[in-house]
C-alpha cells in the first residue's frame, strides 16, 4: 500500500501521508521526494489518485464567484470598502453597486451605510489580494436586521449542506432566515428562541463537521430540542 | 455595533434571552483555581464561562511611602496581553488596562481586607510591597470582573517568602500567610445597560452594545467599598439604584464561590 | 567526582514531564499551552491579518512577527519588569527565524501572522517551551506548514551530557555548565534554532545534537497527539 494514513483521518502538517508514485498532491499537501506530506492539520481525502487535506481551520481567502457577507467599513468618493472576514478589506466601486444612475458627489450612505452588513459577490481577486464585489446578481442584496455569527470557514460546505440541504432543514425546523456567506459569516433572522436554536444547531455542524451521518445526528438534534421546548414557546 | 444589530440584540432582551441563552441576570459558569503559578507567592486562574485571567502576587521589601511609613505597599497592575483578544496590542498599558488596574487596587484597598499595616516591618524603612498582576488570558467579555475575583483568590494564595531581616529568599516559602480580614474580602460585579435592560456578566459581543456600565465592589457583609461608572450613556438615580441591587444580589453568590475555593 | 546524577533523578537523556494542548485560547485563530517539567508556555496565533502600518508590508508574502513574554510573577525571584526587555527582544526574534523555515505565507501578500508566545511560570528552557507551543498554535489556525517545530534544551554538566537543564542545573556551580538550546524540524532533522553559552568541544554538541533530535521526536509525538485530539476528543451524539 502506498497510503501511509487512512482516508478520513486527521493529520497534522508534516505527516507523510502516501509514498511513491502512485498519488499525486493535492490541496493541503506537498511532494518532497517519493513522499506526499501534510501541509494543512485537517482530514485526509482521497479521490481517484489525489490525495488532499480538508481544512478544519484557517482564515478565509478571497476567491472569484464566491457570494460572502461583508460589513461596510468606509465610504469613500468612488465606492465602499469592506470587511469580508479575510486578511485583506475588498472595494465595491460604484458601476458595480446598482443599475441606478448615481449622481456625482450624492450621498453614498444612503444605499449602504457604516456598519451595514450585504450579501455580495466577489468579482475580481488579483495575486495581491486586491479584491472586487458586485451587488448584480440573484439575492444579492443590504441585510435587514438581524444576528451574525462568525464560523469556520472551511466548515460552510458542511453547514450548507449538498445542494443546501443542510441549511434548509435548520431552515424549515426553526422558521429562521438563515443566510450562509462562504466567508464564514452568517446572518441570522427569526424569533430570540429559534434563532438560539438555530446557532446552536450551526455550532454543531461546525463542531462536528468531520464525523460521519451528519445529517441524521443535525435532524435529531433538531428534533429533540424542538420536543423539549414547550410546543407554543417557538413560534411556529 | 451598528443600529439595527443593537436593535436585533434588544428585541431578544426583551424577551429575557441573551444571544447565547442566559437570562439577563445570569452570569456564566465561573470557577476558580489556586496556586497555578508556583513561582509567585499567591497565584490564581479565575474563568467566568471562556473569559479566563491568571492574576500573581510577588511580594517583595521595600521603602514605604513617605506619606504612608507604617504601611506596606499595594500595587496592582493589568496586562491585557495580546493571546487574549485579537484588538489587544503588545505594549504599556493603556486606557482600558489602566481602568481596570485601578478599579480591582480600590476595591482591595477601600475594603481593608489586607491589614495593611501589619506589612510593616520597621516604620519609615522597610515594609512588604504586594504586586498584585494580573493577566488575561482569554478575553470574552466582562473582563474586569473576572480580573477582581482572580486577584480576591490571588491574595488568598499567598504565603510570604523567607525574610531574614537583610534579603528575601524566594526559594523558601514561610508558613506565614498574607493578614486579611476575610469577613471583608470584596466581590465586585459589573452591571451594564443596555437601551432599557440591565444585565451582569457581559459578553464580548453584547460588550460593543453597552450603552453605560457600573461596577460596584462590596464586601461578604454587603458594604459597597468602590464603585465605577463606565460607558458613554449618562445614567439616572433609578438605573443606580437599581443596578446595585443587582450588583450586591450577585456578589453573594461571587462570594460562595470564592470562599469554597 | 562531577556532575553524575541529577538533582531530580533524571537520566541523562530524559526530559521532564510534558502536557500539551490545543485550542486553550477560544478568541485566537489558533492557540495552544505547552508544559515542561515547570516551564509553562502558552501561544496564540492571530492572522493571518491586516498590517499596518503599511511599510512593514511584504507585497510577495506574509510575514512572520512573534512576541514572548514572561508575565510578571513567572520568574524564580523578584517580580520581572511588565515589558520588554533586550532579552524577550531577542528570544522573540530567534523564535521568528525557528518557525519561519516551515511556514508557508506565499498565499497571504501584505498580511502579518502574529505569534504571541507568554508564560505563567518558568524554570529553564522557556523559548523551547515558547516554539513547541508556537508551532501547535500555527498548525491550529490553519497556516500552511511543511512540518511542525519541536524545540528542546540541552548541555553538559561538568563533564556530562544531558537533555532538557533545569534552573538549578545551570547554576551548578562546582564545575563548568553550557546551555544549548535547539529547534528541530522533526520529519528532515533540520535545525531552525541553535544557541549556546558555556564551553564544549565540537565533537561533544554534535552528540548533544543527536540527544536532542532523539528528545525532539519525542516531543513532536506529544504536539502530534495534543493537535488531533482537539477534533478526536468531538463526540458525535
Amino acid at each position: 500500500m502506498a497510503l501511509c494514513v487512512n482516508e478520513k483521518e486527521i493529520v497534522v502538517p508534516g505527516e507523510v501521508l502516501a509514498t511513491g508514485m502512485d498519488n499525486l498532491p493535492a490541496s493541503g499537501t506537498f511532494r518532497d521526494g517519493d513522499q506526499i506530506i501534510a501541509s494543512r492539520l485537517g482530514i485526509m481525502e482521497v479521490s481517484g489518485r489525489l490525495i488532499r487535506i480538508i481544512p478544519l481551520s484557517g482564515n478565509y481567502l478571497p476567491k472569484r464567484g464566491d457570494t460572502v457577507i461583508a460589513r461596510v467599513t468606509d465610504v469613500t468618493l468612488s465606492g465602499w470598502r469592506m470587511d469580508i472576514n479575510s486578511p485583506y478589506l475588498a472595494m465595491l466601486s460604484l458601476k458595480d453597486a446598482t443599475s441606478r444612475f448615481i449622481k456625482k458627489g450624492s450621498d453614498l450612505t444612503q444605499f449602504f451605510d457604516l456598519g451595514d452588513f450585504v450579501a455580495i459577490k466577489i468579482i475580481n481577486v488579483t495575486t495581491q489580494k486586491i479584491t472586487d464585489l458586485s451587488m448584480r446578481g440573484p439575492g444579492l442584496k443590504k441585510l435587514p436586521e438581524g444576528r451574525i455569527i462568525y464560523v469556520t470557514p472551511s466548515k460552510v460546505p458542511r453547514i450548507i449542506g449538498k445542494e443546501g440541504s443542510m441549511v434548509s432543514m435548520v431552515k424549515k425546523n426553526l422558521d429562521c432566515r438563515i443566510l450562509v456567506g462562504q466567508n464564514g459569516v452568517i446572518w441570522l433572522n427569526g424569533s430570540p428562541k429559534a434563532e438560539l436554536l438555530a446557532v446552536e444547531t450551526i455550532r454543531k455542524i461546525e463542531r462536528e463537521a468531520h464525523i460521519n451521518g451528519l445529517t441524521d445526528r443535525v435532524g435529531r438534534f433538531l428534533e429533540e430540542r424542538l420536543k423539549q421546548e414547550a410546543p407554543s414557546s417557538v413560534e411556529k | 455595533m451598528n443600529k439595527d444589530s443593537k436593535e436585533h440584540m434588544l428585541k431578544s432582551l426583551r424577551e429575557n434571552l441573551r444571544f447565547d441563552g442566559r437570562r439577563l441576570s445570569d452570569f456564566r459558569e465561573i470557577s476558580l483555581e489556586l496556586g497555578v503559578s508556583d513561582s509567585a507567592e499567591g497565584s490564581a486562574r479565575v474563568r467566568i464561562g471562556d473569559t479566563e485571567v491568571i492574576a500573581g502576587v510577588k511580594l517583595g521589601v521595600e521603602s514605604p511611602y513617605p506619606d504612608t511609613p507604617d504601611q506596606g505597599n499595594l500595587i496592582v497592575g493589568t496586562e491585557l496581553l495580546p493571546i487574549a483578544n485579537p484588538a489587544f496590542e503588545p505594549g504599556p498599558p493603556g486606557t482600558e488596562s489602566i481602568e481596570i488596574s485601578r478599579v480591582v487596587d480600590r476595591g482591595i484597598r477601600e475594603s481593608k481586607v489586607i491589614d495593611i499595616k501589619a506589612l510593616c516591618i520597621t516604620p519609615g524603612e522597610k515594609v512588604w510591597a504586594v504586586n498584585i498582576d494580573i493577566c488575561s488570558i482569554n478575553d470574552s467579555g466582562n473582563l474586569i470582573d473576572c480580573a477582581a475575583l482572580a486577584t480576591v483568590a490571588a491574595i488568598k494564595d499567598t504565603v510570604f517568602p523567607e525574610f531574614d531581616g537583610e534579603s528575601v529568599d524566594y526559594k523558601k516559602k514561610s508558613s506565614k500567610r498574607l493578614p486579611l480580614a476575610k469577613s471583608r474580602m470584596p466581590v465586585t460585579v459589573t452591571v451594564v445597560k443596555i437601551g432599557e435592560h440591565l444585565i451582569v456578566d457581559p459578553g464580548f459581543e453584547e460588550e460593543a452594545a453597552i450603552d453605560a456600565r457600573l461596577t460596584v465592589a462590596s464586601t461578604a457583609e454587603g458594604v459597597i467599598c468602590s464603585m465605577q461608572k463606565g460607558g458613554d450613556k449618562a445614567i439616572s438615580t433609578e438605573d443606580v439604584s437599581s443596578m446595585i441591587d443587582l450588583a450586591l444580589l450577585k456578589a453573594r453568590e461571587i462570594s460562595k464561590v470564592v470562599e469554597r475555593a | 567526582m562531577g556532575y553524575d546524577k541529577r538533582f531530580d533523578g533524571r537520566r541523562a537523556d530524559q526530559m521532564r514531564e510534558i502536557e500539551a494542548r490545543v485550542g486553550v485560547i477560544p478568541r485566537a485563530d489558533g492557540s495552544a499551552y505547552f508544559r515542561i517539567g515547570r516551564t509553562i508556555a502558552y501561544a496564540a496565533v492571530y492572522g493571518p491579518r491586516n498590517l499596518y502600518p503599511r511599510f512593514l508590508q511584504d507585497p510577495s508574502k506574509g510575514i512572520l512577527r512573534c512576541r514572548y513574554n514572561m508575565m510578571p510573577f513567572s520568574g524564580s525571584g523578584e517580580r520581572v519588569r511588565p515589558g520588554g526587555n533586550r532579552r524577550s527582544k531577542e528570544i522573540s526574534m530567534v523564535t521568528e527565524n525557528a518557525l519561519m523555515p516551515v511556514l508557508n505565507l506565499d498565499d497571504f501578500p501584505n498580511a502579518v501572522v502574529d505569534v504571541f508566545i507568554e508564560l505563567p511560570q518558568t524554570d529553564s528552557g522557556t523559548r523551547c517551551a515558547g516554539i513547541c507551543a508556537a508551532s501547535m498554535a500555527l498548525a491550529d489556525a490553519g497556516i500552511s506548514m511543511r512540518d511542525l517545530v519541536t524545540s528542546v534544551s540541552v548541555g553538559k554538566v561538568g563533564s556530562s551530557l544531558l537533555v532538557d537543564l533545569t534552573y538549578d542545573e545551570e547554576a551548578y556551580e562546582d564545575e563548568p555548565v553550557s546551555d544549548v538550546p535547539v529547534a528541530i524540524l522533526p520529519r528532515t532533522g533540520q535545525i531552525s534554532l541553535l544557541q549556546m553559552d558555556g564551553e564544549i568541544e565540537k565533537d561533544e554538541l554534535i552528540r548533544l545534537l543527536d540527544m536532542a533530535k532523539k528528545a525532539c521526536w519525542g516531543i513532536y509525538e506529544v504536539q502530534k497527539a495534543a493537535l488531533k485530539e482537539r477534533f478526536n476528543c468531538v463526540k458525535a451524539d
